[in-house]
């Protein structure tokens, strides 16, 4: 149908008004909820992340249209059957204890977010205890650590050995990235996943949750 | 004392040249900076260890022989003087005792190289501005607060000669405006939030100076959390490059307001606005380009060194390289830089080579061609030609823009159709900004996207 394309554009347009319109306008004309997400939004939000990934777009357009995509979306969701739109996956994610840059890490964040996990953000300078009280209240698949400084590396390390230590490691797959680390030191410190970028997070997690 | 710039320093661009500022700075061991000589400012950090009281002693250690490694190379070099920059990482801020402690250790190595080998010298102190800890952070009040100052008090009294800041005032509104690409709040954060925070801030660092007896100069700010955030991420093709460019001329603003409320220079190194600064203030500015390439990328290597009177590396890992650590490598890269442009003004050819260096990168990226010595004249002048910080950032905006839109009409700049869009949207914007500083509170508190506490700013917005 006509408002499927053009919801399509508005998302891809990051036009958040219109995509906000669309959507209501279409379920009033009693569109499938469904088909809206699986035939408008989630292709919109596909073509961003390829746009986004080869350089076409820049973060302003990936975050325009993630926030037109969300607005669009908390209109359907109510009407959606109890688990028939189960997230991606759950993500934990923070700047380790010591460190305060978080720009990297919200933009794992959104790219996250946009591609269909949900996310519970602990911000920055997080301690380890925080990470596994994440995890435990949300039941969250996957925590992903960030740091920008050499001497906030080690904390990443800390935090594994504190899943170890709380006896929930094998319920969780930590991705981690950031300015000084390696695949290297995500191999060392026993990490699941190295991310080099914000865009590889998602396919990364995707990977994560047997989902890509 | 407040003072508000209405007039520049210079009478042009064939004023700003490096080494050289109408207002040189006394400080440390027998410096002199901005007085016609350019001087290596080295700034150095740990290798990957985490900061804690198990390993302290390990730490202390690292910057002894960071320390004792540097300056043995700025001697064998002949270096005519040195600084070194000492940038807290958060807990040392967070500790003030820790900062204090390594203040004392690099003060103490660069008197026994005053002693033992006449190099004179002057140690700047950077504590980390860790007020930004909360949502939204609390600035004027707190324990990240308590401690930021006393980290500079500390610091000061333990052998301090320069003291800066990368202050966040406006940070928390600036990151997801910049993420957003919304340009009015981008000039909020740089315009209004920013220069309140800049003025009440360095009143206080000006007055921890004063108090100390003057024994350390209050240097400068850095708008490093702005506009080299765009920087870098205009870098990775995550924003445009000349969002990034016009984000480094409003940037000036809030930067300038330290010179207003306290500081005398020698500015930032990070601080690329540095040049603006020192043609409105006439004060000392140090930089960075191509020999900061241990820390990030750069699209100005060269020009940035143009108007410079401290030449940086940024920030290097203490780490080995084949020809020792790398921060005494650094150095040496440093010393070289310095004794070609010191030779060119020996030789009367500084403005040949400054001119070398600008013409080598200028139309290279949006980022470099405002920072001509023109085009810093230019940014200047609309900043001291308009009322009041709001309309001044904007101005700098507009002027940045103009500069841009010149030279791709004079088919010098080369910019992509993407790159090219946005910079008529940013022109578009900027000229639609409303007219007072008021309505563009209104606006931004109405619109509600955006998280800051209105104390933190000396705003009661009832």
């Amino acid at each position: 149908m006509p408002e499927s394309r053009e919801l399509y554009d508005a998302i891809l347009n990051g036009d958040a008004k219109s995509a906000l319109s669309l959507t209501k306008k279409a379920l009033e004309e009693g569109c499938d909820p469904l088909e809206l997400i699986g035939g408008s939004m989630i292709p919109a939000m596909d073509e961003v992340g390829r746009r986004f990934a080869c350089q076409e777009y820049y973060v302003p357009d990936l975050l325009l249209a993630g926030r037109a995509m969300k607005g669009a979306l908390q209109l359907v969701r109510p009407l959606l059957a109890a688990g028939r739109a189960e997230p991606t996956g759950k993500v934990v994610i923070g700047t380790v204890k010591g460190d305060l840059h978080d720009i990297g890490k919200n933009l794992v964040a959104s790219l996250l977010e946009g591609g269909g996990f949900e996310i519970l953000d602990l911000g920055v300078d997080v301690p380890p205890a925080q990470f596994i009280a994440a995890v435990q209240k949300t039941n969250a698949g996957i925590v992903a650590l960030s740091a920008l400084l050499t001497t906030t590396l080690p904390a990443m390390q800390t935090v594994v050995e504190a899943f170890q230590q709380a006896g929930i490691r094998d319920q969780v797959k930590i991705m981690i990235g950031g300015a000084p680390v390696t695949r290297q030191y995500a191999a060392e410190i026993g990490a699941d996943a190295y991310c080099k970028d914000a865009v590889s997070a998602v396919g990364t997690a995707r990977a994560l949750v047997g989902k890509n | 004392m407040s003072k508000i710039y209405r007039t520049l320093d210079v009478a042009g661009p064939e004023e700003l040249v490096f080494g050289r500022a109408p207002r040189p700075v006394r400080c440390g061991l027998d410096l002199v900076i901005g007085a016609g000589v350019v001087f290596p400012e080295v700034n150095f950090t740990l290798p990957a260890i985490e900061v804690n009281s198990q390993n302290w002693p390990a730490i202390v250690e690292h910057y002894h022989e960071m320390a004792d490694n540097i300056l043995k190379r700025a001697v064998a070099l002949a270096a005519p003087g040195i600084i070194l920059e000492f940038e807290l990482l958060p807990p040392m801020t967070e500790n003030p005792e820790w900062g204090a402690e390594l203040t004392a250790l690099l003060h103490g190595h660069l008197l026994d190289a005053r002693e033992k080998s006449g190099l004179r010298s002057a140690l700047r102190v950077t504590p980390t501005d860790i007020r930004e800890q909360g949502k939204p952070p609390l600035l004027r009040s707190g324990a990240p607060w308590a401690q930021l100052q006393r980290s500079f008090e500390r610091c000061i009294q333990e052998g301090a000669d320069i003291v800066s800041i990368e202050s966040i005032g406006g940070k928390e509104v600036h990151d997801p405006a910049l993420m957003y690409g919304d340009l009015q709040a981008m000039v909020f954060a740089l315009g209004v939030l920013a220069p309140r925070d800049m003025r009440w801030l360095w009143r206080e660092i000006d007055g921890l100076c004063a108090s100390a007896g003057g024994t350390a100069v209050p240097g400068g700010d850095s708008a490093c959390g702005f506009a080299n955030t765009a920087m870098q991420l205009a870098h990775q093709k995550m924003l445009p490059e000349v969002l990034a460019a016009v984000v480094r001329a409003m940037s000036a603003v809030r930067s300038l307001v330290a010179f207003e409320n306290g500081a005398v220079g020698p500015s930032k190194d990070c601080a690329y606005e540095g040049p603006v600064i020192k043609a409105i203030t006439g004060c000392s500015i140090s930089m960075e380009g191509k020999s900061a390439s241990c820390a990030h990328f750069s699209p100005i290597g060269n020009i940035a060194s143009a108007m410079c009177d401290l030449w940086s590396n940024e920030s290097v890992q203490n780490v080995r390289l084949l020809s020792g650590s790398a921060p005494e490598a650094f150095t040496e890269l440093l010393v070289y830089d310095c004794r070609l442009m010191n030779a060119a003004t020996a030789k009367g050819q500084a403005i040949v080579l400054r001119d070398c260096m600008v013409e080598s990168d200028e139309w290279l990226s949006p980022q470099a061609a405002v920072l001509s010595p023109a085009a810093t004249c230019r940014i200047a002048r609309a900043i001291v030609e308009a009322e009041g910080d709001y309309r001044r950032t904007v101005a700098a905006g507009q002027s940045a823009v103009s500069i841009l839109s010149e030279g791709l009409a004079e088919g010098k700049l080369r910019l992509s159709a993407k790159e090219r869009q946005w910079l008529e949207r940013i022109e578009r914007e900027l000229s639609e900004m409303p007219e007072s500083e008021e309505e563009l509170l209104s606006s931004i508190v109405a619109a509600g996207s955006y998280r800051f506490d209105p104390a933190s700013y000396g705003m009661d917005l009832g």
